[in-house]
């Protein structure tokens, strides 16, 4: 549901400023802090990092804080080259993956906040539970009826290119979290991310389920609740567009009844 | 506090297995308001100023009075499903349904007074 305001208990308060190491490359960077077993409200804490002894990416400096300033700092991190989806946050107002935005991308100081508008369980971490469940809710695998093959099932190579631009989508929730629909009625509608890879298994000419899939997602919250804002397409650190694959979708639900 | 798991929180009721038809008629009286609107607009621009005599004699010929009351019923349908889309956008419950039982309830005053009016003009 819509809110404008936040919990009292959730209202963010200033935090503690780390001391400011010599150098003239330093910049300063203010991160999100929140720790469920303190009982505090959530603060945002003022670090300092020397550029010239610190890698490019904004993950670089996170670890950098982490391992030499505030080891207490707490975010997710794998593969750091924007496959795994696990560094989504919100910087500089836009929520995409720490390894993959550059330091050089951000005029100013540095402000690191978790994805908005989803329940935090530390510092920069969300809970995207609720948000996995819905992409398995779409049943993300090839469904087929027919017998299977005895080598494999066969697809023309336009069909395969009608995949690119979807499969590439690594779940980093960065889309969804971006969307005001999704921040207000997130429990019912599924999201530009689930969407996308909903129309992905729709429109592979392997899948068999495609007009239980529609079944599925005709519902006036789990699909039409997208405006077509495009904050997905604006966000989306791979360059992906999700609000066109929903728009698809929508095209296919008015074809099977116009 | 209740113990469900995130696939039930997530799946909810189901799908309602609606909403196209809501889509497709947006659709429709959005492109059908397209037309309708400027051409009224025109029309009804050139009498903007003009005495009381003129302006009646305008809504009195057939074409302007049905074009108004296309625009009227066209419009007024369009507005009530798009209050209404919007109404789920923000609120939820008993004051979702109410605000939605509104939007429809304006709406055919509206229309219905609008287009009264219009009899009695254009008859």
């Amino acid at each position: 549901m819509v809110q404008f305001t936040l919990p009292k208990n959730s209202k963010i308060r200033t935090g503690k400023t780390w001391p400011k190491p010599d150098g003239k490359n330093v910049r300063k960077f203010q991160i999100y802090r929140w720790n469920p077993d303190d009982g505090k409200n959530p603060q945002v804490d003022t670090y300092f990092v020397d550029m010239d002894k610190c890698g490019p990416m904004i993950l670089d400096a996170l670890i950098k804080i982490k391992n030499e300033i505030d080891p207490t700092l707490t975010f997710r991190r794998s593969c750091r080259e924007g496959i795994c989806g696990s560094c989504a946050m919100n910087i500089d107002g836009i929520n995409t993956l720490a390894c993959i935005y550059g330091l050089d991308e951000v005029k100013g100081d540095v402000k690191i906040y978790p994805l908005p508008h989803m329940p935090v369980i530390k510092d920069l971490i969300p809970d995207l539970t609720h948000f996995y469940a819905q992409h398995a809710s779409i049943m993300p695998w090839l469904e087929t009826k027919t017998n299977r093959p005895a080598k494999e099932w066969r697809q023309s190579i336009e069909d395969r290119a009608k995949l690119d631009g979807l499969y590439e989508c690594v779940m980093c929730a960065s889309c969804s979290t971006s969307c005001p629909s999704y921040w207000w009625n997130g429990d019912k509608y599924l999201g530009p991310a689930a969407l996308l890879h909903a129309y992905r298994w729709i429109i592979d000419s392997r899948d068999e389920a495609t007009g239980e899939r529609l079944d599925d997602l005709e519902d006036p919250f789990k699909l039409y609740r997208c405006h077509t804002i495009m904050n997905c397409a604006k966000t989306c650190p791979k360059g992906l567009n999700p609000a066109k694959a929903i728009a698809e979708i929508k095209k296919m639900m008015v074809d099977r009844v116009v | 506090m209740r113990y469900l798991t995130a696939r039930k929180r997530a799946v909810g009721k189901g799908s309602a297995h609606t909403g196209t038809e809501h889509h497709w008629s947006m659709t429709v009286s959005a492109v059908a308001l397209a037309f309708l609107v400027p051409t009224w607009i025109y029309i009804v621009g050139h009498a903007l100023g003009q005495d009381y005599e003129v302006v009646r004699a305008t809504f009195a010929r057939p074409f302007t009075a049905i074009l108004t009351a296309m625009v009227l019923v066209v419009g007024m349908r369009h507005f009530a499903k798009g209050a209404c889309m919007m109404i789920e956008d923000y609120a939820q419950g008993t004051t979702r349904k109410m605000l939605i039982i509104f939007a429809y309830s304006i709406s055919a005053v509206i229309v219905t007074t609008g287009l009264y009016a219009l009899v009695r003009i254009a008859l």
